[in-house]
């Protein structure tokens, strides 16, 4: 064959089409932003009911947890994802999503190597470093004494 | 015994048979323009079973015993069978056909397994190792999607170069023509086969397979027809399995720099398994068991219908593992050639 590497790259880039930007970023606006205007009702809604704004939040977020949870059980969460990209990823309903779907998936193995030992396999690097980027905020709030 | 034919290619001389084969596939597949072609589909992905994983041993043990049936002869029958599966350890091809009671080796070429495994069935045959012999295939979209990539579940976007691991499973029986028990309705004779040697062209990403085996592809491919002084003109179809829609364009692009054109020929299970156009695969279907599927159905009842006669069967595989991958490996990837003839 008459093609070196770099040759071969910029054919195969040629041929190989990058994803759709712009559809892509029109549905992670869309789906993301309806999935954080339902988070503003519900805060809007347990304040009503008499909660502080701190409670309301934290009542959101487990509303919004519970509920990714229940569509990712039902097999119905990725096919959202599926046009939804980064718009459900980025909220805490991927995050619920990334720890349902692998414990879902490794069942078949048992409930203590596969459904325990892999439950964190996609959201293990996200705890290991915005715990460790916490930790270093920490530091440097102590250190330039900016509390 | 096969005789060599120029540097890699060997013809064979006693010409083996396909006595029988048999094509499986899910309900994706039998959704697909080829869904009337297949010997048998499940609308069940997971056949009822209780894993992914014995799921596709189940599509290999009903491939198997539906080839030996089309061949009318018994599993006790057959000498050898050569089987591969995409998962790790072959588990797919070793649990599925334990109960068969055959001597069994087990193959992994990734993609290209049903060629390698059809190729080394005919060479047993042909040198009289094995008076018949069994080369089966398999995969399966989820026991795939677990192993290599997110759970199914996981809500992730695929990249438009991704392929679409087939659910299904193929098998052929090969014979020797010298055994007059089997040669009785067959048609289809293994001409000549080239192994392919290991292409690296530096593609990294793991979502464009096709990219990095369409190397391999154009390489074997020209390493048979200089071996053998024919040109693609001379088949009726040269059929790759499975570069999909971008490494079929590739592996064209890259044998017309060498003035080879086989555009005319050329098709490839990975865009043949699915429509495009409303089933949501990118790229097309891959994994050894959409090449074994198609192969094992559609082309030898084609064959054996007298519509094709002349057909090069490239099986593709890139051979990079999910370790390899995250740390940073180019993909190694290998084509090899099975010549049938009707």
């Amino acid at each position: 064959m008459n093609v070196t590497k770099e040759e071969y790259k910029q054919m195969a880039d040629k041929a190989s089409p990058g994803s759709t930007y712009g559809k892509n970023l029109f549905f992670a606006f869309v789906i993301g932003g309806a999935i954080c205007t339902l988070g503003q009702f519900l805060v809007n809604l347990f304040l009503q009911y008499g909660n502080e704004l701190k409670d309301a939040r934290a009542w959101t977020s487990i509303a919004l947890i519970g509920l990714s949870a229940i569509l990712t059980a039902l097999n119905v969460y990725d096919n959202i994802a599926k046009y939804a990209g980064a718009g459900t990823i980025v909220p805490i309903t991927g995050f619920a999503n990334s720890i349902v779907s692998p414990a879902m998936e490794f069942k078949s193995e048992g409930y203590i190597i596969g459904m325990g030992g892999k439950m964190f396999v996609i959201a293990g690097p996200v705890l290991v470093y915005s715990a460790t980027a916490s930790i270093i905020y920490g530091l440097i709030i102590w250190f330039f004494k900016l509390y | 015994m096969p005789s060599r034919v120029g540097k890699y290619t060997m013809s064979l001389n006693n010409k083996p048979i396909i006595l029988g084969y048999a094509g499986v596939v899910g309900k994706k597949e039998s959704e697909g323009p080829l869904g009337e072609y297949y010997d048998q589909s499940h609308k069940d992905t997971s056949l009822g079973e209780s894993s992914w994983e014995k799921a596709e041993s189940r599509l290999q043990t009903e491939a198997v015993s539906l080839a030996l049936n089309k061949a009318g002869i018994e599993k006790t029958d057959v000498d050898c069978i050569f089987a591969g599966d995409l998962l790790n350890q072959c588990i797919s091809s070793t649990f599925g056909l334990r109960s068969l009671n055959i001597p069994f080796l087990g193959q992994y070429g990734a993609c290209s397994t049903m060629a390698q495994t059809l190729a080394i069935a005919s060479i047993f045959t042909e040198a009289g190792a094995a008076k018949r012999a069994v080369a089966v295939t398999s995969s399966h979209f989820c026991s795939a999607e677990r192993q290599f990539r997110f759970p199914l579940e996981y809500g992730g976007q695929r990249t438009p170069t991704a392929q679409w691991t087939a659910t299904g499973s193929g098998a052929a029986i090969i014979g020797s023509p010298t055994d007059n028990q089997s040669s009785k309705n067959s048609q289809i004779h293994v001409e000549a086969l080239t192994f392919g040697r290991i292409t690296d062209f530096g593609v990294k990403d793991a979502n464009n397979m096709g990219a990095a085996m369409a190397p391999a592809a154009a390489q074997t491919l020209e390493d048979y027809l200089n071996d053998t002084g024919t040109t693609p003109m001379d088949y009726d179809m040269i059929l790759t399995g499975d570069l999909g829609y971008i490494g079929s364009q590739l592996m064209e692009e890259l044998l017309m720099k060498d003035n080879i054109d086989i555009s005319a020929v050329h098709n490839d299970c990975g865009i043949m398994i699915y429509d495009r156009n409303k089933q949501d695969v990118h790229a097309g279907g891959s994994g050894c068991g959409c090449s074994g599927a198609i192969l094992c159905s559609y082309i030898m009842q084609q064959m054996e219908a007298g519509k094709l006669h002349n057909v090069l069967f490239l099986g593709t595989g890139a051979l990079m593992s999910p370790t390899s991958s995250q740390q940073g490996e180019t993909i190694p990837s290998v084509a090899h050639l099975v010549y049938l003839k009707a």
